[in-house]
């Protein structure tokens, strides 16, 4: 029988199957955003590159997250939209592309996407601050 | 894709036994008349309404004219509420209308009530019920003493569940019911749960009002009642055709109270044996869970619970993944906890006896029913296990 689900099919993807898990031991930034209390927590790690134009690059990022369904799905898609990508257009993201990208987003749930974009800001502000 | 497809959120709700859905049938279509009416076709319907009710008042060890039905347990817990806060509040001149006690682990449908009847209705300005909420212990248990203690002047009622809808604990209500009675004060039992599990006897239990609903117990949606003690006086919430001895006016649901009935005497012939049958496998999970799983702890009671409910919290999980992720797999358990609810709020319930937020938004609530079979609870055991494995390898709080 088949399953049925809350959610679009896009976000039980990412949910099922997240990208881009785990721990970066030599991170260039980190944004830790939330809260255990509210229920979700979301720790986003980036590691800053140049590439062959000379412009900064994300060239690589991992996620961990505590939280619901839509909260992971959120965070596996940042990921792989801010993977390989210049760090100028990571920081032209909105928390629109996420929604965009998984479909029907409960309204309940459009915060998950605000913590996810919170997270990446954090990680730049994280980047930005070490370079001073 | 998972081809399994396991309910095991009975708490939530039952699917229709099959010979509770035989009896309904007729009624349908065949023995469709409105029980008001003064023709064949209402008598039949009458005397398929008389029969539900002597069935289900027996079962209560009730008269039948002390039960009336209503279309959820929702419906009879705000009428138990607002119907005897109306009936007996004091309109003289000064002090308190009236003093409700209810416990802090209530449905919503209790809590909200109790919280409308605080803000203010049907009295003149300035003056409200006064509502006190008795707390719970660490297991989700009321302290009959501290009902004994909350008991004021005014108190006109005290409303306790007898077993509570999230972590399945048994509440002392006998004791309850012997301290209202001494102190004269009404006493509603929100027994949504726990009807057709444990056997209930309004008298010996000192039970002025009882809620039950029959989509709990294997028969219809739609159905529920409301047990009334003889000459306890109570105000309708519904005004017209002055069905159900002129407490809940509303064509009467024939077919669901039918069904309602019939569950009623299938729990009554099978319960027992059905609820150790049970009571076995849901040991098994707590046992095989909380010995292989590090850091997963069990909410409520351990032994002061009803025999279907398990209800579990893991460390640096967060209890809708996990309930996602077991849907996944075909398993159908439920969060009470966090992202379900409008608000995100985590389990009220849970907060009550003490649990953190962070805590509380770990749960999940696995209610096992006369469907389940041992298979499934082996199933469901390992897809836990790899499930929780799974979220924590994701989760910035596990430190193995």
């Amino acid at each position: 029988m088949k399953q049925k689900d809350i959610y679009s099919k896009e976000i039980m993807k990412y949910f099922l199957k997240p990208k881009n898990v785990g721990v970066m031991k030599n991170y260039d930034g980190l944004g830790k955003v939330g809260n255990p209390v509210c229920g979700d927590v979301l720790w986003l790690y980036i590691k800053v590159g140049v590439d062959k134009n000379g412009e900064k690059t994300i060239k690589d990022v991992k996620f961990q997250t505590l939280g619901c369904a839509v909260a992971i799905a959120n965070s596996s898609v940042l990921t792989e939209m801010i993977k390989g990508k210049p760090l100028k257009q990571a920081m032209k993201l909105t928390q629109k592309d996420l929604i965009k990208k998984l479909g029907n987003v409960p309204p309940l749930k459009i915060h998950c996407s605000f913590l996810a974009m919170d997270a990446l800001k954090e990680a730049i502000n994280d980047y930005e601050s070490k370079k001073k | 894709m998972a081809k399994k497809k396991i309910y095991l959120d009975y708490a939530s709700t039952t699917p229709v036994d099959s010979r509770v859905l035989e009896a309904m049938l007729p009624y349908f279509s065949d023995k469709f008349g409105n029980c008001a009416s003064l023709h064949s076709f209402g008598v039949e319907a009458l005397e398929a309404l008389k029969q539900s009710r002597r069935i289900i008042a027996k079962s209560l060890n009730a008269n039948p004219k002390e039960v009336i039905f209503t279309g959820s347990a929702t419906e009879s817990n705000n009428l138990a509420l607002k119907g005897v806060a109306l009936a007996h509040r004091s309109l003289g001149e000064g002090g308190s209308p009236g003093h409700i006690i209810i416990s802090s682990i209530e449905h919503a449908c209790i809590i909200e009530t109790a919280k409308w009847l605080a803000k203010n209705p049907c009295l003149p300005a300035g003056r409200s019920f006064k509502i006190t909420i008795v707390p719970v212990d660490k297991n989700g248990i009321v302290n009959p003493n501290d009902v004994k203690k909350a008991i004021r002047k005014d108190t006109i009622l005290v409303s306790v569940m007898h077993a509570n809808n999230e972590i399945g604990t048994i509440q002392p209500i006998v004791e309850i019911g012997k301290i209202c009675r001494q102190k004269k004060v009404l006493f509603h039992t929100d027994a949504a749960q726990s009807f057709g599990k444990i056997p209930i006897d309004v008298k010996k239990m000192n039970i002025d009002l009882l809620t039950a609903s029959s989509h709990k117990m294997y028969g219809p949606k739609g159905a529920a009642l409301l047990y009334i003690k003889d000459g306890i006086k109570i105000e309708p919430i519904l005004h017209g055709g002055e069905q159900e001895f002129g407490l809940r006016s509303s064509t009467v649901n024939i077919p669901a109270i039918v069904g309602f009935a019939k569950a009623v005497e299938i729990c009554q012939k099978e319960s027992k044996k059905e609820l150790d049958r049970q009571a076995k496998l849901r040991d098994k999970i707590v046992k095989e869970i909380l010995k292989t799983i590090p850091r997963s702890y069990l909410n409520g009671d351990a032994k002061n619970r009803l025999s279907n409910n398990v209800n579990i919290r893991f460390d640096a999980v967060e209890g809708e993944s996990l309930a996602a992720r077991l849907n996944g797999l075909g398993i159908a358990v439920s969060t009470a906890s966090a992202c379900a609810s409008p608000k995100l709020q985590p389990s009220h319930v849970l907060l009550a006896c003490g649990l953190k937020p962070e805590q509380a938004h770990g749960a999940i609530r696995i209610t096992l029913g006369r469907f389940t079979k041992e298979k499934d609870v082996d199933y469901l055991i390992k897809s836990i296990k790899k499930v929780v494995s799974d979220l924590r390898k994701i989760s910035p709080f596990w430190k193995k």
